[in-house]
């Protein structure tokens, strides 16, 4: 494990109780993750993409073996610990985006920096700037009933950036948007990567993201199958 | 931080908020509603008692039993004398109690024959009534259910048998002066009221009572000779014995009403709760603690029951201002079954129990919100997450 390293995973199994037997739903996964990587994990449905997601993001725990994230080790933390972290320097971006209904785009947004106690200044702020970055400066004041799907999915990634996080985990950010707001929704995250040096792990079997993606990890039935890195991948375009 | 995005969520949530509201708040005002009414009960059969009966306390004949009515025969004597100067200068007057018979219709029934200063003006009997001129019948005044029952009517005559000082059984005939209104079934219902001076012909017992009512305010509290002192509480004990006894019914009803509004609370908060599983996952993905999240729900619930209460206030208090002004006309006639109550209940509101309702429901709401939320706390956050229940 580098100094470097992000997420750092070695021999991990996770069984979830079935009936009175148990479901393998990983296995003997190791990953290393270096810092501002873009990478995703790939592969069918019921393959265990999200639960790996999950566990890099400390909301399940490992059956066996190590998984370090940002430096804690998660297998030995609290609950109280794991939330910390996630509060500091992680950023969820889900499916169906989460967004809290009764909340606007600018509270949306907030949400994490009053987690973090930000001052209200600096949280007006950094929320004006996280929404900026993602373009939704003129609904800013909108539920998110009156956004369309692509900009939901822009105020959850405005949510995941606006404390600035080292590492972003994304469930299928692209699964309920059209090919156009896809585009839209990787560049943006391409251009935080560059530019915040962010580390990105997405969750996916969307081939429109695939092509963002400079490190693909293939699993198959709760294994890893491959590890492909890439070079030159689309970016910043589309 | 917590306080901040509770608000933001209760406002937020619009009509669902203000229904739970509405609900904890419908509860408030029916606690307080009822409470209110039992209080104004219980008051109102306190104050008729002192009005009618008690007024400031009693002296005794030391024979005097009123439950038992074999004493009354030997329970009647001359007051001494500093209670006669309490009734010469109108701060007290005679009752003489004796038993008697008598014959509406044909009918024989026994009463209590009370002998009572005509122009007394210390407890609330039109006693002046007695006054009237009755070509030598013995003037007689009875409550309405006493008149019911006897069929008696104003104006209609009767016999009356009574026993005298020597133990001589003596007869006449009596004239219903007037019939009373009243609510008080103690002086109402197995009692005939006669002039004081008339009733010690009668019995032979000239000067002499049986005990001696005396004016509220009067600080005349040591015992009189051999005659027994008697205060407003010896008197009330009967009526606190029924209050008292009254009580658990009054507990009983106060718990069903807190069950049925905790029902309604908490099918709102778990209803409320439970639907906002994904929320709570979510809250726990961007690092919100079990603990916060727990706290965030439960001080939704409180804040639920403050809002309830000003919605009480607001809407509610004209309604109990009016009620405690003009009273709640009662349905059937109570004071027949034997109860002490108006016609038109005037309701008591406190301020204790305002403070005592709002404290109690309040702190319902608080665990009835405490308790789903920590369940849901309990998730894991990625079924809380996926909407998964519980």
């Amino acid at each position: 494990m580098s100094n470097n390293s992000v997420v750092n995973i070695t021999n991990l199994l996770k069984q979830f109780p079935v009936g009175g037997d148990y479901f393998t739903a990983l296995s003997d996964i190791n990953l290393n993750l270096e810092n501002a990587e873009f990478m995703g994990l790939v592969g069918p449905s019921g393959s265990g993409k999200t639960t790996l997601l999950n566990i890099i993001g400390g909301l399940d725990s490992p059956t066996k073996g190590n998984v370090n994230v940002l430096g804690m080790e998660l297998g030995s933390s609290s609950h109280n610990e794991r939330a910390n972290l996630r509060k500091t320097k992680m950023g969820f971006i889900f499916q169906s985006y989460n967004l809290l209904p009764v909340y606007t785009v600018f509270e949306n947004v907030e949400l994490p920096l009053i987690l973090n106690k930000v001052e209200t200044q600096e949280r007006n702020r950094l929320v004006t700037q996280a929404v900026d970055w993602v373009g939704l400066s003129d609904k800013i004041d909108s539920r998110p009933a009156q956004l369309s799907g692509g900009e939901c999915q822009r105020t959850a990634i405005a949510r995941a950036i606006v404390h600035k996080p080292t590492l972003i985990l994304a469930d299928e950010p692209t699964a309920n948007l059209d090919a156009e707001n896809s585009h839209h929704i990787m560049n943006i995250m391409v251009r935080l990567n560059k530019e915040l040096d962010t580390s990105f792990i997405f969750a996916t079997h969307d081939e429109k993201i695939m092509a963002y993606l400079r490190r693909i990890i293939h699993l198959e039935d709760g294994q890893i199958v491959k590890d492909e890195h890439f070079d030159n991948p689309k970016s910043g375009k589309n | 931080m917590l306080f901040n995005l509770a608000i933001k969520n209760l406002i937020g949530a619009g009509m669902r908020t203000w229904l739970n509201v509405f609900v904890t708040a419908v509860s408030f005002f029916m606690i307080i509603f009822i409470s209110g009414m039992y209080d104004g009960m219980r008051s109102h059969a306190k104050q008729v008692t002192i009005d009618t009966e008690v007024a400031g306390g009693a002296y005794w004949h030391p024979k005097y039993d009123p439950l038992d009515p074999f004493s009354y025969e030997d329970s009647h004597g001359i007051p001494p004398e500093e209670i006669r100067d309490l009734i010469k200068n109108e701060k007290a007057f005679s009752i003489l109690v004796s038993q008697a018979s008598i014959y509406p219709s044909g009918r024989m029934m026994p009463v209590m024959m009370k002998g009572i200063e005509p122009e007394q003006s210390i407890i609330n009997l039109p006693t002046r009534s007695l006054l009237k001129e009755t070509d030598g019948l013995i003037p007689v005044l009875m409550g309405n259910s006493m008149a019911n029952y006897t069929k008696l009517k104003v104006g209609d005559s009767f016999a009356i048998r009574w026993l005298d000082a020597n133990r001589t059984y003596d007869a006449d005939e009596g004239l219903i002066v007037y019939i009373m209104e009243t609510e008080n079934f103690k002086v109402d219902m197995g009692t005939i009221w006669i002039p004081l001076e008339r009733a010690q012909t009668m019995l032979d017992m000239k000067n002499e009572a049986t005990y001696i009512t005396f004016a509220k305010n009067i600080s005349t509290v040591q015992e009189k000779e051999n005659w027994i002192y008697r205060d407003v509480d010896y008197l009330m004990r009967d009526m606190e014995a029924m209050i008292a006894a009254d009580e658990p019914n009054a507990r009983i009803m106060y718990a069903i009403l807190l069950a049925l509004a905790g029902m309604g609370i908490f099918n709102s908060q778990i209803l409320s709760i439970f639907r906002r599983r994904k929320e709570i996952g979510t809250l726990m993905a961007i690092g919100m603690t079990r603990s916060r999240v727990v706290g965030l729900f439960t001080l939704e619930g409180g804040m639920n029951a403050f809002f309830a209460l000003i919605m009480t206030l607001v809407l509610g208090g004209p309604v109990f201002i009016y009620f405690s002004m003009y009273g709640i006309p009662l349905p059937i006639d109570y004071t027949e079954m034997g109860l002490i109550m108006a016609k038109r209940l005037i309701p008591v509101y406190t301020m204790g129990l305002f403070v005592s309702t709002t404290l109690f429901i309040s702190f319902v709401v608080l665990v009835l919100s405490y308790l789903p939320s920590r369940r849901i706390a309990k998730m894991k956050p990625t079924d809380a997450l996926r909407g998964k229940v519980v």
